[in-house]
């Protein structure tokens, strides 16, 4: 039991990107208002960065800017920073997610003004006419 | 200025792109000769970077702001990438030519927005090939997919929910591969390709299941992003109900490239052992190759419409290609690449005949073909060129890639993967036959009257050329004329590109 308990709490990031990737999923796909299917791939987008970004975190690390121990001795032990990569990565990845949801919403408006609704059984009637 | 070329590929497109977007006052023409010269300069570096590649037959590095690899990003040019990124700028240069008339009848307001969008996906595709790291990869995917879906929104009505649907599977799709590069960063601390294949091939990261993960999920988001059977519900109605330019842009290179970048991910950053022996998924991926072959060409001869049926051979060639590249042979894999080339222009040469076609009949249902020989004899021979290809006729380029995939099918044993091709190729003859059995003995009053009833005696009204412009013209030809070239030139192709690329281990 405590291994268990141990296995799930160790790993409490990994778990929590996991919950909020399957919300996002679950929205996009089984969802029938498009807005939603929009909320649902911001959720499952922002797994992916949380999940990437909580992997440079390291305990008792500083950011990775050279500066100096208490002790007025330059910091350069690798070990006492932070991985900055990850967060660089999501930088750029969060920009492209932005511009995504720009898109998805200026067509979601597109197909409001075609179709008279964003629900989508109601739009896939609408083009069968 | 060759030391540049890998770099000006990618970067002339982009800047053309931010000054498409600025010369709006300056009217379509300035608009149209703009992106052209620009497609024409990346078209001219590509093709000084594949003969500096076949000379020295070695790949080209080129570090990004000299930012030493595996810390910066570099653009490694090797024969594979070489020839699809020729493939990828004389595409879209052709089409580009071609757009002069179409984009202005689907755009008629803002062409040179219309424009930018196309500059920025050919950057994208050209930088999706040309890179060397996976980051980068994924962030040129979206540029390119970003792109896409602003084109695609251009073809009005009811294209807004097909691009809509394609957003949310693209970015599924991303988002796999993005989670997946996440997982091998995780177990391997690099992004560059190079760097990672060393790191990869370690024994203890052979077994281990992160990694495994991790392959998993990115060849999960480019089997979504290329359209593989049965994840292909988005691309027909995405690309069918895109304006005529916007479909022969998208619609040849979007799907070839993703399938590149399986190659690239199974070889180059894995390597063959790891994809044959350790994850051994063969036999699943080429069942579902089969499946999307037979199911898609069976599935655009029940269409009624011209260019939903040409979707769907496209989701038969992604099968075409799947398979050969998960055969583990030479002939196989060589099939695959060339197959990239041959479908490329295959696919350009159908979409810009039966663009033709719907620019100067207005229709786009099959009957649109009827007596188009007698009014477009071009643009109909050219369509007749591509269909033998499809089918698998020499001398054009469609029999020989067949043929190298028929070759490693028989070789792997895979006779589900013969059947398929078979079956395909002959379903694809059927639907070709009907549809020039109307291009050539249609009549012209068949396509006018509407009451349907036939008078035997009626003389036959005198027959007008309608040929389509020459911008639309010349493009279509050419294509049609690569078909034969490629076909013709087959060993120099596979003996000075296509060979070097083979991976080790197959």
């Amino acid at each position: 039991m405590d291994e268990l308990f141990y296995f799930i709490i160790a790993k409490y990031n990994y778990w929590a990107a996991l919950v909020l990737l399957f919300i996002g999923l679950f929205g996009m796909i089984v969802r029938n208002n498009l807005m939603k299917k929009i909320i649902g791939m911001v959720i499952f987008q922002t797994a992916i960065l949380l999940f990437i970004v909580s992997i440079g975190v390291k305990r008792g690390a500083t950011v990775p800017i050279l500066k100096f121990s208490p002790d007025k001795q330059p910091l350069l032990d690798a070990t006492a920073y932070a991985n900055p990569l990850p967060h660089v990565l999501i930088l750029t990845a969060i920009v492209v997610g932005v511009a995504i949801l720009g898109v998805a919403l200026a067509l979601l408006q597109k197909i409001q003004r075609v179709h008279g609704t964003i629900e989508e059984d109601e739009i896939l009637e609408d083009m069968r006419k | 200025m060759t030391d540049q070329a890998p770099a000006l590929m990618i970067l002339v497109p982009v800047f053309a792109s931010l000054a498409l977007t600025l010369i709006g006052p300056l009217g379509h023409r300035a608009a149209y000769g703009l992106l052209i010269v620009s497609i024409a300069i990346s078209l001219a570096s590509a093709l000084a970077t594949m003969v500096q590649v076949v000379q020295t037959g070695q790949s080209v590095h080129y570090r990004m702001g000299d930012w030493i690899p595996p810390m910066g990003i570099e653009l490694v040019i090797d024969h594979l990438s070489a020839v699809v990124l020729v493939l990828i700028s004389a595409c879209a240069l052709l089409t580009a030519v071609y757009s002069m008339h179409t984009a202005r009848q689907d755009n008629p307001d803002r062409l040179n927005h219309y424009y930018a969008l196309f500059a920025l996906l050919v950057a994208g595709l050209l930088g999706m090939t040309a890179t060397g790291d996976v980051f980068n990869l994924y962030v040129l995917l979206e540029i390119s997919a970003l792109s896409s879906y602003g084109l695609l929104a251009r073809g009005k009505g009811k294209a807004y929910y097909a691009t809509f649907r394609y957003l949310i599977m693209g970015t599924i799709g991303a988002s796999f591969y993005l989670l997946g590069v996440g997982y091998i960063y995780i177990m391997t601390g690099s992004l560059n390709m190079a760097d990672l294949a060393e790191i990869l091939s370690r024994p203890e990261l052979e077994a281990s299941v992160s990694v495994r993960i991790g392959f998993s999920l990115i060849i999960l988001g480019v089997w979504i992003k290329m359209a593989l059977f049965p994840l292909h519900a988005w691309l027909p109605n995405a690309y069918s109900r895109a304006g005529t330019t916007t479909a022969c842009l998208i619609a040849p290179l979007m799907t070839k490239v993703s399938v590149y970048i399986m190659l690239r991910i199974m070889f180059t950053v894995f390597s063959a052992d790891y994809i044959f022996q350790q994850i051994a998924w063969s036999h699943l991926v080429i069942y579902l190759a089969s499946a999307a072959a037979v199911l898609g060409m069976i599935t655009a001869l029940s269409q009624r419409d011209l260019r939903k049926m040409l979707t769907y051979i496209i989701v038969a060639e992604i099968g075409y290609l799947t398979g050969g590249a998960w055969l583990a042979n030479t002939a196989g894999y060589t099939g695959a690449v060339y197959h990239i080339l041959a479908d490329g222009l295959m696919t350009l040469c159908l979409f810009m005949a039966v663009g033709a076609i719907i620019y100067r009949t207005g229709q786009s249902t099959a009957a649109a073909m009827q007596g188009i020989f007698q009014r477009m004899p071009v643009t109909a021979s050219v369509f007749l060129i591509a269909a033998a290809s499809v089918v698998g006729i020499p001398p054009t380029c469609g029999f020989f890639s067949k043929w190298y995939l028929l070759q490693g099918a028989v070789q792997a044993g895979a006779w589900v993967f013969v059947a398929a091709l078979i079956i395909a190729g002959l379903v694809a003859a059927v639907m070709f036959f009907r549809l020039l059995e109307m291009a050539f003995f249609g009549r012209l009053e068949d396509a006018v009257s509407e009451n349907g009833t036939e008078n035997p005696h009626a003389v036959p009204p005198k027959i007008r050329l309608e040929e389509v412009p020459l911008t639309m013209l010349l493009p279509l030809v050419i294509s049609g004329a690569a078909l034969f070239g490629l076909g013709i030139y087959t060993n120099e192709v596979v003996q000075y590109l296509i060979r070097w690329s083979v991976p080790a281990g197959i």
